[in-house]
């Protein structure tokens, strides 16, 4: 709900920004772009700070979606882009251009519930068949099973999951699908599915607000968001057998696990990993960039800039609800960055 | 004489091309949209129109339910809108002592200033509760029926066209309180000399407007199909075509609002800009039936109750 009034406050900043631009066009150099919604909050943090380190640079950042940021930067009108999906090959064909993926930071998507037991203990295949309206009751065998000495109701469960597209959706039915290849076939991976059971609502917020509303019912939400609005949670066992609980800890180490085979051009998925402690259903964020852009010095800013959000910049990460990056998928970065022509 | 003319011509133009901007805009809009949905109209053609199947991952695009959701929350919301207008506009033009009647215009046109965000907030956290016990407080043998079927969550098409029917009140109220006050003195002053009672002189005055009511109601019918934000925060955001309220639907403008942005493939955004074609026409339809209903009410009326004035014009 708040992200929807939030949204409606920054369109208006936006509107007013882009009515006085025109009159305070100072000399600074400015550098647009849009993208994710989901790491708009470290972002403009990020942003912000570099400003205080050079301040004759101001970078721009409208928080469209990661679909419009992709769009955006494909067509032109955005120096850099974001997402939370990685762009498919296909994507990357269409481009004019070629186009290069950085991780900046860390999210997680984390299984709520309305519940009254104190904590719940969920594994992929048991999510997927929820999600996919196989099991429909909270007292099934296979939810028992993985919760023994827990009361469980027999009440029905209801599913909740996001109305519009959305970064969210993409790792959550990225993850569902890798566990079970039934809802690979019925439902697939993407930022907007067809769910074949459940209610939609909006944002993180709508998610959580829904789920704290209904009795018995079933969310998924990104974890910074379940920790701020008090709800509860459950661990998810992951490959290696383990039960997992979403932390900044359990997510980085995820993301150390993949660090050790992970593609040079950084489009990697980072569910289901194996690794004891990593929890499973996590995801880069990433910051699009143009390889040879006309625009050099522009080019040249925005390395210096992911330098710094890649190592100073970290540190914001874990009070803004986003796990760091891993030491060894930032030294990866740093070579990489390389790649993009700056003179 | 001669300045004066040419003022006239001056005001008429400029007013003229004023006007004539409208035309040029909502033409601009069909062309746009049928160019952006061309796409999805080569390639589902007709039965975009009455598949239900809308799953962004495999590329097939069917509109059913969400027109289906679309027409069914506005068409109960004028249902329950229309009695509570009515009621409001008599009560205020007819029966309400004169300090109370300017506080209870004024609160009525409140109503239509309150952005729709709030009353989706307001949905949310007060409605929709208060449905969810209402529906789970009906008694077995009447959520038997195929209305009122499924679980009671609350989210769902009843607390959608509730929402809708408060935000189309004012509307409607509005109008039809502005009508009653038009008709003339001698309309109530004959259906008393009659021997009518208080009732069936207001009656008399409501037949006398009704084809200005009726308009009022399409305005409220025109701002229901259209609305988004307030719809989608209570109506489940579920493609389904059911006839149970309390089941969770979609409306056209829900979907465009909610998947434009994520939407990157091309048949994607393309089939998003064909279900905003289909609002287009849906709305078109609607405001031209009104139109004609209007039209041959207002012939009808003329040539019924004044014959004189009719055959003098």
């Amino acid at each position: 709900m708040t992200e929807s009034i939030r949204r409606y406050c920054r369109w208006l900043a936006c509107a007013a920004v882009a009515a006085v631009s025109g009159a305070s066009a100072a000399a600074a150099v400015q550098i647009h772009g849009a993208g994710a919604t989901f790491p708009y909050p470290i972002y403009s943090k990020w942003f912000a700070e570099f400003n205080k380190l050079r301040s004759d640079v101001e970078i721009n950042y409208q928080s469209l979606g990661s679909g419009a940021g992709i769009r955006q930067l494909t067509k032109g009108t955005v120096f850099f882009g974001a997402s939370d999906g990685p762009m498919t090959d296909e994507q990357l064909r269409a481009a004019p251009e070629r186009i290069l993926h950085f991780p900046t930071v860390l999210g997680a998507v984390v299984p709520i519930y309305n519940l009254p037991v104190a904590s719940l203990t969920f594994s992929g295949p048991v999510l997927a068949d929820i999600y996919l309206g196989k099991i429909t009751k909270w007292s099934d065998r296979a939810i028992v099973a993985l919760n023994p000495g827990v009361e469980l109701p027999s009440l029905e469960i209801t599913v909740v999951h996001r109305a519009e597209g959305s970064g969210t959706t993409y790792i959550w039915t990225d993850y569902l699908a890798k566990v079970s290849s039934d809802f690979k076939d019925t439902v697939g991976v993407a930022q907007a599915v067809r769910w074949p059971t459940g209610l939609g609502a909006r944002g993180n917020e709508g998610v959580a607000g829904v789920v704290k509303q209904t009795r018995g019912s079933i969310g998924y939400v990104e974890m910074v968001v379940a920790i701020h609005s008090g709800i509860a949670y459950g661990a998810v066992v992951n490959s290696a057998g383990n039960a997992v609980k979403a932390t900044t800890e359990s997510v980085t180490s995820a993301a150390a696990e993949i660090a050790r085979v992970m593609p040079s051009d950084f489009r990697v998925s980072i569910t289901n990993v194996s690794g004891k402690s990593a929890y499973p259903i996590a995801s880069f964020s990433w910051l699009l960039l143009v390889e040879d852009s006309r625009n050099k010095p522009a080019a040249k800013i925005m390395v210096e800039f992911l330098k710094w959000a890649l190592t100073e910049g970290q540190k914001f990460a874990p009070s803004l609800g986003y796990a760091p990056l891993p030491d060894s998928v930032v030294r990866l970065e740093m070579a990489a960055l390389a790649r993009v022509k700056t003179s | 004489m001669r300045r004066k003319g040419r003022a006239d011509l001056g005001f008429r133009c400029t007013t003229g091309a004023f006007a004539s901007l409208v035309v040029v805009i909502v033409c601009a809009i069909a062309v746009v949209l049928v160019m952006d949905a061309w796409t999805s109209i080569q390639k589902f053609g007709l039965a975009f129109w009455y598949t239900s199947v809308w799953n962004p991952v495999t590329g097939e695009f069917g509109a059913l339910p969400f027109i289906w959701g679309t027409l069914y929350s506005s068409v109960l919301a004028l249902l329950i809108a229309t009695p509570i207008s009515l009621g409001i506009a008599v009560f205020i033009s007819e029966l309400a002592p004169e300090w109370l009647q300017q506080p209870l215009v004024f609160l009525t046109e409140l109503l239509a200033a309150i952005p729709s965000i709030v009353y989706g907030l307001w949905g949310v956290f007060v409605l929709v509760p208060a449905v969810r016990w209402a529906e789970g407080s009906l008694p077995d043998r009447v959520r038997e029926l195929p209305f009122f079927a499924g679980p009671p969550l609350g989210l769902g098409l009843l607390s959608a066209a509730l929402i809708l029917a408060i935000m189309v009140i004012p509307f409607t109220a509005s109008v039809a309180r502005e009508l009653l006050k038009t008709v003339p003195a001698a309309q109530r002053e004959g259906a008393y000399a009659l021997g009518a009672t208080r009732f069936e002189a207001i009656r008399a005055a409501l037949f006398y407007a009704r084809s200005g009511i009726i308009a009022g109601i399409m305005l409220g019918f025109g701002r229901a199909l259209g609305e988004t934000m307030a719809v989608t925060m209570v109506i489940g955001n579920s493609p389904q075509v059911s006839l149970s309220m309390f089941a969770p639907h979609y409306t056209m403008a829900a979907v465009i609002a909610n998947e434009f942005a994520e939407a990157s493939d091309e048949l994607y955004l393309s089939a998003l800009v064909e279900i905003g074609l289909v609002l287009f026409l849906v709305t078109l339809v609607v405001n031209t039936l009104s139109r004609v209903l209007i039209w041959t009410m207002s012939r009808s009326a003329t040539a019924a109750l004044e014959p004189d004035v009719a055959a003098a014009a």
